[in-house]
């Protein structure tokens, strides 16, 4: 019998996802900071929602369903949409967000490797497109509000959409800062004066610039894991960076800087979490850096030029839709050929 | 663009901690892509010198201990031979003799179980030894003073093959035809796999002999240069063949050609030829090239020191150094007489440990389970590992692949084993073909960092065999169309000279009766007319035979070609050439074999379709066995609707014949 090699060392499917887990904690910690407890309910909602949601579709597929569960991917999964959702999200949306990724994006595709779109994205795509008043009205940092809402006050609020008698929802709510600066932008206003409102930071959001630098900091870890490579992170941050220079060195009044881009919205989780994901992404090093380059790029476009504030989902989705495309055309040379 | 990405990858690398690339700081090495370094498990058996091992009471020598035709047995059972006596001559260009380790009796030519992968018996001569290891009369060659045609021929008779495992005859490698382009012999020592040191203690024990053999083989090359290749793993075999080397050449440097020793970072698969080559030299063997093509050859250490007794002693290839190591109580290196038996090797290393559960032939990447202890030793066995389920525990259920491409930056030849997994296990063949499957070497560095535990290597394997097969039948079916081509071209062309003669004969005939019934004139006009149908007659009947005969001559030249090609065939093809009478039948026959064909391609089609239809359907084959079983299935189902459209076409023939 011949079947060599009788020796390996990799990690497990497991371990990898579970680091993947791991390196998001800074980040999770950084969010509960900035927003409160709430974001817990979230991620335990989403986790227990793609287990059940995971468990039972393996079943109805006949799947073995403790070596698929404890892969862990359906967690990856169930964390990065919980992040990317407004942090005081009603429970059902968690659900029906979570439903959707890990149903119709990732079980109906045959499971974990044959999913041709990131399971997160398409779940956050869903949410976005079917509840968008939902999405875009996030709460203000703890730090900002008047009156900042207590863990058993956020828990409410998530499962019974009720607040104190004296709080109102606006008063706790507010547009992302690309949303305003959108809306403001629109109303002919200019950026350093738009940027000179509460909701943003020194470099992007208040509060969300911490949680940002708390995703680099994970994704540093990745790298040094060599969980990802640095082909996704760096193509991505560098493409999303030039483009906004060139937009910004043109009408500075009108374009935001290149910092404030690499620091708001999903930018970071995006470039070391979401386009890391290697089932739905090209597999050859040159193709990984077209990928990335290309969803810096069209999230910069959606961003300015888009009807959404942020343009991660949709750009993952595009350059998803041409990984087949460019792996094709991205093949290494082998060794000894002419050419790839 | 691609040298910026490749640069910002090296620097990221060497600043990222890299279990891959351990040694960067080894000088003039040109690094392949990939590779993987395996823990190494060759202290163990490096503290004990190499021991000769007894004459066990058997011998088995498997015909098939080489790449190549198999060897003529030239004794009989019953004959006593001598210790070095050959046993077995090669048969065809790329063969090797077999010769008797010892002196003793042919006890047995019979079919045996050998250590191969299938497990499965071959023919051995089987040797019970006298014990008197009497030496039958031993030839040195004066190789300095013989010229190289002799030399090479001489070799052929030695046995000797590559040892590093590869196993092929090692005179065909050294054959020349007088003219030579190989500027440089590389010899490889890299021995890059786990386990196996039988290449590094051979270097630290007999440097001076493998440093001659190496001149010997520079001689027959007329290589000026040549480079001994060692990992970083084997410093004390590095210093001792760069003393031998830097001694070899001090003496006769003037006019010995240049010698040197280059150490490679341990880097698993550092010892494959072309890796090797691309490392010492920087030189990459293009994929439809072989080494030679650019002045390169390769020898494995042990080969070179087996040429060098050969020449120096006349000694033919008759044992080896193996590396018995593993669950074992003392691992050491053994040289051990071909056709021992495994167990012999095992108790003189004191015996297996009591949870062995088997051994294992080569190293832990590449090796095999051998089917028990009693299977000889070969000319490929360099090392044996007594394994345990502690040491290589039984890979856990693969799960899917999740295109994490860690696959890719493990392989050495820079495939895409993730694109070729896909396409191996879909049996999209033809894809996995562009996606240059067959440059795979099975290194198995794929499957080693495989977080999903999908055994690559088998994957590959079935795909090339498939393919191999597919390549092979394709090649007999267009031979099979070309022969019917032509055959039915005969036909046609016989029939339009039959038709043609008729025609000829009938004008003849017609002319005469025209002839007859004029009233000659006079005299002259008698004559003329007389001597007309003669003459047409005689003419047309001459330039029918000449066309005839060119037929035939066509007919059998062309036959001729096609039996010579494949003789089994002409049995067939005669008869159908006899059976062919009138042209009517003919004609019904070639009518009935298109109907035929039409309805069995139709049946083929149809059979294709219901495949492709299931498979849609979603009942696309899970793993290698359920593929094959559902094809078995649909050749079934194919040969069913083949075997009913035969018989409606044999009962339309039947219908058809009496009307005809």
């Amino acid at each position: 019998m011949n079947r060599s090699p009788y020796i390996t060392d990799a990690p497990t499917v497991s371990t990898i996802m579970f680091k993947v887990l791991l390196a998001l904690v800074p980040g999770i910690i950084a969010y509960v900071w900035v927003y409160g407890g709430g974001i817990l309910v979230s991620l335990t909602l989403a986790t227990l929602t793609a287990l059940a949601a995971e468990a039972t579709l393996l079943k109805i597929r006949q799947r073995p369903v403790k070596p698929y569960l404890m892969d862990m991917s359906a967690v990856v999964t169930a964390w990065l949409l919980a992040l990317a959702l407004p942090p005081l999200a009603p429970w059902w949306l968690v659900i029906v967000g979570t439903f959707f990724a890990i149903v119709i994006a990732k079980q109906l595709y045959g499971g974990l490797g044959y999913n041709p779109f990131n399971p997160a994205m398409v779940g956050y795509a869903v949410l976005l497109i079917s509840f968008p008043l939902i999405m875009t009205k996030w709460p203000v940092p703890l730090s900002l509000a008047e009156h900042p809402l207590g863990l058993m006050d956020q828990l409410h609020f998530i499962f019974s959409n009720i607040l104190p008698a004296d709080i109102k929802v606006d008063a706790i709510t507010s547009a992302t800062p690309l949303d305003y600066l959108k809306t403001q932008l629109m109303l002919k206003h200019e950026v350093a004066s738009i940027t000179q409102a509460p909701i943003f930071g020194t470099f992007g959001a208040k509060g969300g610039e911490i949680i940002t630098a708390a995703y680099l900091l994970g994704g540093l870890y990745l790298l040094q894991q060599r969980i990802i490579s640095w082909h996704l992170p760096t193509a991505f941050l560098a493409a999303l960076a030039t483009i906004s220079l060139a937009f910004y060195a043109i009408h500075p009044a009108h374009f935001a800087n290149p910092l404030f881009h690499l620091m708001t919205g999903a930018s970071m989780l995006c470039a070391f979490f979401i386009i890391t994901d290697p089932v739905s992404g090209p597999t050859t090093p040159k193709g990984k850096l077209y990928f990335a380059a290309g969803v810096g790029v069209l999230t910069y476009l959606i961003r300015v030029y888009g009807g959404y504030p942020d343009g991660v989902a949709f750009a993952v989705l595009l350059m998803n839709m041409c990984v087949p495309l460019i792996d094709a055309l991205t093949q290494p040379r082998v060794f000894g050929h002419e050419k790839g | 663009m691609s040298e910026i990405i490749n640069f910002a990858s090296n620097l990221l690398r060497s600043a990222l901690p890299n279990k891959a690339m351990p040694n960067g700081s080894l000088k003039d090495i040109f690094k392949f892509n990939g590779g993987v370094h395996p823990p190494e498990h060759k202290a163990e058996s490096t503290t004990h010198p190499i021991t000769k091992l007894a004459i066990p009471e058997k011998l088995t020598l498997p015909l098939r201990q080489h790449v190549g035709h198999i060897p003529k047995i030239t004794v009989q059972v019953g004959d006593y031979v001598l210790k070095g006596q050959m046993l077995a001559e090669p048969e065809g260009t790329v063969s090797a003799a077999i010769h008797a380790p010892t002196s003793g009796t042919i006890t047995a030519i019979s079919e045996e179980v050998i250590p191969h992968p299938s497990g499965l018996p071959d023919m051995c001569i089987t040797l019970t030894p006298d014990g008197k290891d009497t030496w039958a009369v031993l030839q040195p060659i004066d190789w300095r003073n013989t010229d190289k045609k002799t030399l090479v021929e001489r070799l052929r008779a030695s046995g000797i093959v590559g040892l590093g495992g590869a196993t092929f005859p090692t005179h065909i490698k050294l054959r020349t035809n007088g003219k030579s382009n190989v500027h440089t012999l590389v010899i490889n020592a890299a021995e890059c796999e786990p386990y196996i040191t039988c290449d590094d203690m051979l270097m630290r024990e007999h440097a001076d002999e493998i440093v001659k053999g190496i001149a010997i083989v520079q001689y027959l090359l007329g290589a000026e240069k040549c480079i001994v290749g060692i990992e970083d793993n084997k410093p004390i075999a590095a210093s001792v063949m760069t003393k031998a080397c830097t001694l070899a050449c001090t003496q006769t440097c003037t006019q010995s050609p240049e010698i040197s020793v280059k150490v490679v970072p341990t880097l698993y698969p550092s010892g494959d030829a072309r890796r090797l080559i691309h490392l010492l030299l920087g030189t990459e063997i293009p994929n439809d090239k072989r080494s030679t093509d650019v002045g390169i050859q390769v020898f494995n250490v042990a080969t070179v020191l087996a040429i060098y007794r050969y020449f120096e002693f006349g000694e033919p290839s008759i044992s080896r150094v193996v590396t018995m190591t593993g669950n074992i109580a003392v691992p050491q290196n053994f040289e051990v007489l071909f056709g021992t038996p495994l167990k012999a090797l095992v108790a003189a290393a004191g015996g297996a440990k009591s949870n062995t559960t088997h051994f294992i032939m080569g190293g832990p990447m590449m090796g095999f389970d051998l089917p028990n202890d009693l299977v000889p030793i070969t000319k490929a066995a360099n090392c044996i590992i007594a394994a345990t389920p502690d040491l290589f525990a039984a890979p856990p259920p693969a799960m899917p692949c999740i295109r994490c491409a860690r696959c890719a930056d493990a392989c050495p030849v820079n495939l895409q084993p993730q694109e070729l997994y896909w396409f191996a296990k879909s049996d999209n063949f033809e894809k996995a073909r562009d996606y240059n499957l067959f440059d795979c070497i099975e290194c198995g560095c794929c499957t080693y960092v495989c977080p999903s535990n999908i055994p690559l290597v088998q994957y590959y394997r079935y795909a090339k065999s498939e393919i191999i097969a597919v390549d092979k039948a394709k090649e007999a079916a267009d031979l099979a169309r070309e022969r019917n081509d032509f055959r039915l071209a005969r036909i046609e062309r016989e029939k339009l000279e039959r038709a043609q003669k008729h025609a000829e004969r009938a004008q003849a005939a017609k002319t005469e009766v025209n002839a007859e019934t004029i009233k000659p004139e006079d005299g002259l006009a008698s004559t003329s007319t007389e001597a007309t149908p003669a003459n047409t007659d005689k003419q047309a009947a001459i330039a029918a035979a000449i066309a005839r005969a060119k037929a035939q001559k066509l007919a059998t030249t062309h036959d001729a070609e096609v039996d010579a090609e494949v003789p089994a065939e002409k049995a067939v093809a005669l008869p159908i050439t006899a059976e062919l009478k009138t042209p009517a039948a003919e004609a019904a026959e070639l009518k009935a074999k298109q109907d035929k064909q039409a309805l069995i391609a139709a049946a083929i089609e149809r059979a294709k379709a219901q495949k492709l239809a299931a498979a849609q359907a979603g009942l696309a084959p899970k793993n290698i066995e359920n593929v094959s079983a559902t094809v078995q299935a649909e050749i079934n189902k194919t040969d069913a609707i083949r075997e009913k459209a035969k018989q409606a076409v044999d009962a339309k023939t039947l219908e058809r014949k009496p009307s005809d």
